[in-house]
C-alpha cells in the first residue's frame, strides 16, 4: 500500500474529503517521518506536533460534519499539513529568522500569509530552517546549522528557504511557505526537485514577515508541483489591509485543466547561457524549452542586455535596505541583551555578538552605500540601473508571453564549498535577482536531473501579476514529465 | 578600491557594530573586493534615467483614522528582555 506521505496535497484534499483518510492520521504520518528523519537533515527549527494534531482534529470533525450534511463548500486545505519559514510569525511559536539575535522569541500574532492558510483549514507542522534573515543562498548562515539536502545530504538544500524545500523534498510537509528576496524560493526549489513560486512583488501581503529587503521581500509557497503550490498561492495571495504594497487586484482561480500551450510565445533569454555554468544545467533547460514547443508553444529568442549588472544592482540595493530594516535589532523589545554599563555599548555590543558574520556583512555594506560621500556613486546609480533592469522584462514582456531560463548556474554545491569567500556565494544568484529587481513573478520546476543525480530546475518568468500563466505551463510541462514525482531515498540518522 | 581601517570603524559605528580587530580586518578585505566588483555599474550612463525605488506604481494609501483593537501592553512585553512595572527597562543613556 502506498503510504499516506506518498499522496500529493491535490490527492490528499481528495481522499480527506471523500473520507478514505483522517488529517489527523495524514499529520501523524509527516511528524512520524519528521522524529525519524529531520535529525540528518535538519530542515525544521521548531516542530510544535500538539498544536498540530488538535488542528488535524478540528478538521477532521469539520469533515465529518460535511460529508454528513455536505452544505456549503469546505475550505481549500481542510487537513493539509503545511511547513513555514521560520521568517513568518506563527503566535505560539518562536519566531527565530536563523538568528541568535532573535531566539527565544515568540511574535504575539500571526503573519497574514499564516492567518490566511489557518483560515484555509491548513495545519502547521513547524518552523523551517533559513540563512540568517534570509541572507544567503545555502542555509549554511542559520546560527542554527546548515540543512542537509536530501538527495544528498553533503550538499546544501540552497537558500535562503533551504529548510522549507528540504521539508518538502523529503516529504516532512506537504507544502512549505517560503520567502524570496534574491531567489530565495526559486533557488532551493531549484537545487531539492520541488517546486517554488515567487509571486509578484505586492501579491502576497508581508505583514508578519520580518523585513529583510522591503523592495525586494515576497512571499511564496514550495511544493511538490504545480499544482499543489498553486492552490496555496490562490489562499494566500490578495490585498491586505495591513500592508499598504499589496495591490488591490482580484486573485484569479487558477484553472489548471487545460494542457494545450499553443499561441503560448517563450523568450529565451540569450544572457542566461553563459560560459561557466554547468553544461547538464543548460541541457536540461534547452530540452525543457523543447518540451513546451511540443505542448504548443513557440520559443523565441530574447534579449535582456543587463542581466549582467542585476548582481552589483541586487547586492547595494538590498544590503541597503536591511541596514535599515535591521536597525530594530538592539537587545531592547525582543530577543536576547547583552548587559553593559550604558544604553549605547547595549546596542553595540548585543549587535556585535548576536549577528552572524553574514548579517554584520550586509549591514556594514549597505551602511557603506547609504553613507554621505557614497550615496550617488554606490546607492543612486544601483537605483537608476535598476530602471534599466525593469525596462529589460518591459520590453521582453512587450513580444513575449512568458521567459524561460535556468534557476541558477549549477546544481547544489557541497556544504563548505564556497568558504569564507562572500562574493563566489553572491554569483550563485545570478540568474534569480533580475526578477526580483523587476518585481516580476518567477516559478522554478524540476527538469531533470545532471549525471551525478542532483536535480536540475528551470524559472519561467512573467509580467506582473501574471503567475497564472506560469502555473498553467508548468502544469502542462508536469503532465507530460514525471521529474516532479520522484522522490529522494533517505537514510535515517 | 581599497578602504582603510579607519573607514570600516566609521561604518561599524553608525551601525552600532562592536568588532574584533579580526573582524575588521576581514570585513575590510572582503568589503574592498565586492565594492570593485560593483565598480562595473560606474560604465553605465545614467543620467537620463530615473531611479526606481519601486516597482509597484506610486500611489497613496488612505483609510480613516478609527480606533480599533490592538496587542496588549503584556503581549508585547513579553518580548523584552528586561522588564519593570509595566515598562521595558534600560541602562542610563547617559554616563
Amino acid at each position: 500500500m502506498t503510504e499516506l506521505t506518498d499522496l500529493s496535497l491535490t490527492q490528499a484534499v481528495q481522499a480527506l474529503r471523500q473520507g478514505e483518510i483522517t488529517s489527523r492520521l495524514l499529520c501523524q504520518a509527516y511528524l512520524e517521518r519528521i522524529s525519524r528523519l529531520d535529525a540528518g537533515l535538519h530542515a525544521f527549527l521548531a516542530v510544535a506536533p500538539e498544536s498540530a494534531l488538535a488542528q488535524a482534529e478540528a478538521a477532521d470533525r469539520r469533515l465529518q460534519a460535511w460529508r454528513e450534511n455536505p452544505a456549503g463548500p469546505l475550505p481549500a486545505l481542510l487537513g493539509i499539513p503545511v511547513a513555514v519559514k521560520d521568517v513568518l510569525c506563527v503566535a505560539g511559536m518562536p519566531c527565530t529568522c536563523g538568528s541568535r539575535i532573535l531566539e527565544g522569541f515568540y511574535p504575539p500574532y500571526h503573519a497574514t500569509a499564516v492567518e490566511r492558510l489557518l483560515a484555509a483549514g491548513a495545519v502547521i507542522l513547524g518552523k523551517t530552517n533559513t540563512d540568517e534573515f534570509a541572507m544567503g543562498s545555502s542555509t549554511e548562515n542559520s546560527a542554527y546549522g546548515v540543512t542537509h539536502n536530501p538527495w544528498d545530504p553533503s550538499r546544501v538544500p540552497g537558500g535562503s528557504s533551504g529548510g522549507s524545500a528540504a521539508a518538502v523534498a523529503a516529504r516532512l510537509a506537504l507544502a512549505a511557505l517560503g520567502t524570496d528576496t534574491g531567489g530565495s524560493v526559486r533557488q532551493p526549489a531549484s537545487f531539492c526537485g520541488v517546486t517554488g513560486i515567487k509571486p509578484t512583488y505586492g501579491r502576497v501581503s508581508r505583514y508578519g514577515l520580518v523585513a529583510f529587503g522591503s523592495s525586494l521581500d515576497v512571499v511564496g509557497v514550495l511544493g511538490r508541483d504545480a499544482q499543489d503550490v498553486a492552490r496555496i498561492f490562490s489562499q494566500i495571495a490578495g490585498y491586505d489591509p495591513r500592508d499598504a504594497t499589496t495591490m488591490d487586484l482580484p486573485v484569479p482561480e487558477i484553472d489548471l485543466e487545460a494542457v494545450d500551450l499553443t499561441g503560448l510565445r517563450v523568450g529565451v533569454p540569450e544572457e542566461y547561457f553563459i560560459s561557466g555554468m554547468q553544461s547538464d544545467v543548460e541541457e536540461a533547460v534547452r530540452w525543457a524549452v523543447q518540451a513546451l514547443e511540443s505542448l504548443g508553444a513557440r520559443a523565441v529568442p530574447v534579449s535582456l542586455p543587463h542581466t549582467r549588472y542585476a548582481l552589483p544592482v541586487y547586492y547595494l540595493v538590498a544590503p541597503a535596505e536591511a541596514s535599515a530594516n535591521l536597525a530594530r535589532y538592539d537587545g531592547i523589545r525582543y530577543g536576547p541583551r547583552v548587559p553593559a554599563k550604558t544604553l549605547e555599548e547595549v546596542f553595540r555590543r548585543t549587535r556585535g555578538e548576536k549577528f552572524g558574520p553574514e548579517v554584520k556583512r550586509r549591514i556594514m555594506l549597505g551602511t557603506y552605500a547609504l553613507s554621505a560621500g557614497y550615496y550617488d556613486a554606490f546607492y543612486g546609480q544601483a537605483q537608476k540601473v535598476r530602471t534599466l533592469i525593469k525596462q529589460d522584462f518591459d520590453q521582453a514582456f512587450a513580444v513575449v508571453d512568458l521567459i524561460a531560463a535556468p534557476v541558477a548556474p549549477t546544481t547544489a554545491f557541497k556544504i563548505g564549498e564556497h568558504g569564507d569567500d562572500p562574493l563566489s556565494m553572491y554569483l550563485e544568484d545570478v540568474f534569480t535577482l533580475p526578477a526580483n529587481l523587476a518585481g516580476v513573478p518567477g516559478l522554478s520546476f524540476p527538469v531533470g536531473f545532471d549525471r551525478q543525480g542532483l536535480p536540475v530546475g528551470m524559472q519561467l518568468m512573467g509580467a506582473h501579476f501574471r503567475e497564472e500563466l506560469l502555473f498553467r505551463a508548468a502544469f502542462a510541462y508536469q503532465q507530460i514529465t514525471d521529474w516532479h514525482t520522484r522522490a529522494p531515498e533517505i537514510a535515517a540518522a | 578600491m581599497t578602504l582603510t581601517l579607519e573607514e570600516v570603524e566609521h561604518i561599524a559605528n553608525l551601525a552600532r557594530l562592536q568588532l574584533s580587530d579580526q573582524e575588521k580586518e576581514r570585513y575590510r578585505e572582503q568589503l574592498s573586493a565586492i565594492l570593485d566588483y560593483f565598480s562595473q555599474l560606474q560604465a553605465l550612463d545614467t543620467s537620463a534615467i530615473p531611479p526606481t525605488a519601486s516597482v509597484l506604481p506610486a500611489r497613496n494609501v488612505l483609510r480613516e483614522d478609527q480606533a480599533r483593537p490592538g496587542l496588549s501592553r503584556e503581549e508585547l512585553l513579553r518580548g523584552a528582555p528586561e522588564t519593570e512595572a509595566g515598562q521595558i527597562r534600560v541602562p542610563p543613556v547617559l554616563d
